[in-house]
């Protein structure tokens, strides 16, 4: 049962009174402007032993993204495709008020607005995926660990997954007769076939101020906030409003507008930063 | 399931609507004996049971706040409310949906009237034909209205989807699975304000501007329909007294 969230961590009401007056003139305590992000730090391949990773730092906040990939039945409605799966855990490392335990409704959220984005874009072609047609196919699995929390944990998770996703190479499998299936993963053939590059803008409001990428304090006294999942030909692949309060019809829009104009700049310097790194 | 024709040769669904016309919305608050509050939500084929419990103390101290009323919220499907029997474990979807149906009321109910008190909200899915999760906005904001429940607002749940390249006002199943995009909206008309707002599926600028116009109009509508049930009933308890 989803209930009303206590106040996450205790902060004095001095310190949340002056970050929303800053908010409320278009400044922040880091000197950065409202529409902008802090800075951005991929390690791509992160993870020797997954198939494909990336950590990301956004600021203070740190998430880890890995891919396994593993041979499974394909879905029967999608019987020639391979599959995705995503998921997300918050871990205790992250904050002090994570508690170990299987993921809790913020965690889910996360990684079904994550799953959905790259799902309905078609961002990974699931249909160069299947090995024996009808009968075995790639199983995607992507795994979000947020390790250290700053705010704005979707937007980190959502770069680390499409940054993972970059760094994934399918293994050799060869097929025999008898229909047996022999994987190499030493040796990397081709890398994962991408469609397109997705990630996420969320756009927060306090009173009637739109910002992004918080921090936590600044997430602490935002009211609700729009995840816009925004793709690379500048297409809205996804939308969540995410916590208690509401939007007016000009608000969201304005949200979504942002989002657009963010986004692409993003998914650049997410490819630029991969590129120069491999 | 084939998959069927979704926008036939002279424009309408493959149910006869036109695009921007919802299905028949039926509306009956009070509908529980127990409950503070009930009320029995239909879209169409889709039948959606709320019930609201509290204001009230409950034994789990620690997640009352002292300011306010916590709102605690479960979405619910039977097991035979749809095609493939659903399994009674919690699904991942339920609890999502549970947490951004608890977010669509939270704006509209005045919590800070009732410190350290719960106000639960149980939402039953009896059958689901699409639209299960705007059909329950609808029916557990009217749960709370009929518990007595000082609002700021009612709030009203509607989809959108797209569906060969037509965007249609409430979509139902068959709309949902073949179709490109869903898009649930939830609007607390007289505030103006959107409390919910989903997209499952990819729309260009201009169609997502199109498609929340048309969520705002169906959700006017639906509105009316929700504010007239929860008139009636007053009416009725009136005459019967």
């Amino acid at each position: 049962m989803s209930h009303t969230p206590s106040t996450d961590m205790v902060t004095p009401k001095l310190k949340l009174m002056t970050v929303v007056n800053m908010l409320k003139k278009g400044t922040r305590s880091t000197g950065r402007g409202l529409l902008d992000f802090r800075q951005i730090e991929i390690v791509p391949g992160y993870v020797p032993n997954a198939d494909g990773s990336a950590l990301v730092r956004l600021g203070n906040t740190v998430v880890v993204a890995g891919v396994k990939l593993e041979i499974g039945s394909p879905y029967p409605d999608t019987p020639n495709e391979g599959a995705l799966v995503v998921s997300a855990e918050f871990m205790p490392t992250a904050s002090p008020t994570f508690e170990p335990g299987p993921p809790d409704e913020n965690a889910i959220e996360l990684a079904r607005v994550v799953d959905r984005a790259l799902r309905e874009l078609k961002a990974i072609d699931l249909s160069k995926l299947a090995i024996v047609p009808g009968r075995k196919a790639w199983v995607v699995y992507v795994d979000i660990y947020v390790l250290d929390h700053d705010g704005n944990l979707v937007d980190a998770s959502s770069i680390a997954s499409l940054a993972a996703l970059m760094n994934t190479y399918l293994p050799k499998v060869e097929v025999d007769e008898a229909g047996n299936i022999k994987v190499d993963k030493s040796s990397k053939v081709a890398p994962l076939p991408i469609n397109h590059k997705v990630l996420t803008v969320t756009i927060s409001k306090v009173e009637n101020v739109l910002f992004v990428d918080p921090d936590l304090e600044e997430e602490s006294v935002a009211e609700t906030k729009l995840i816009v999942a925004v793709s690379d030909d500048g297409r809205i692949a996804g939308l969540q409003k995410s916590g208690s309060g509401g939007l007016t019809e000009a608000e969201v829009s304005a949200a979504v507008d942002i989002a657009i104009k963010i986004g692409s700049g993003l998914i650049d310097l997410v490819t630029s930063k991969m590129l120069k790194q491999s | 399931m084939e998959r069927p024709r979704l926008i036939r040769e002279d424009g309408l669904r493959h149910d006869g609507r036109r695009p921007d016309e919802l299905r028949p919305v039926k509306v009956s608050v009070g509908v529980l004996n127990k409950a503070s509050g009930s009320a029995l939500v239909e879209y169409g084929a889709t039948k959606v049971l709320a019930a609201v419990h509290g204001p009230r103390e409950i034994p789990l101290r620690h997640l009352l706040l002292p300011d306010r009323a916590i709102i605690r919220c479960r979405y619910h499907m039977l097991t035979f409310s749809t095609h493939e029997r659903k399994s009674p474990v919690p699904s991942r979807r339920e609890i999502e949906l549970s947490k951004v149906i608890r977010e669509s009321l939270e704006p509209v109910v005045m919590t800070e009237m009732f410190p350290r008190a719960a106000i639960d909200v149980f939402i039953e899915v009896i059958n689901a034909d699409g639209g299960t999760r705007t059909a329950s906005v609808t029916a557990a904001s009217l749960a709370l209205a009929d518990a007595g429940i000082p609002m700021r607002d009612i709030v009203v749940g509607v989809a959108v989807g797209k569906v060969n390249g037509v965007l249609v006002l409430d979509i139902d199943e068959v709309e949902d699975m073949f179709g490109e995009a869903d898009m649930p909206v939830a609007v607390a008309p007289s505030l103006g304000m959107v409390t919910l707002l989903q997209l499952n599926g990819v729309l260009t600028r201009e169609e997502f501007a199109e498609a929340l116009k048309l969520a705002l109009r169906g959700a006017s509508q639906i509105y009316g329909i929700a504010r007239e049930a929860l008139r009636s009933n007053y009416m009725k308890v009136r005459v019967e007294e």
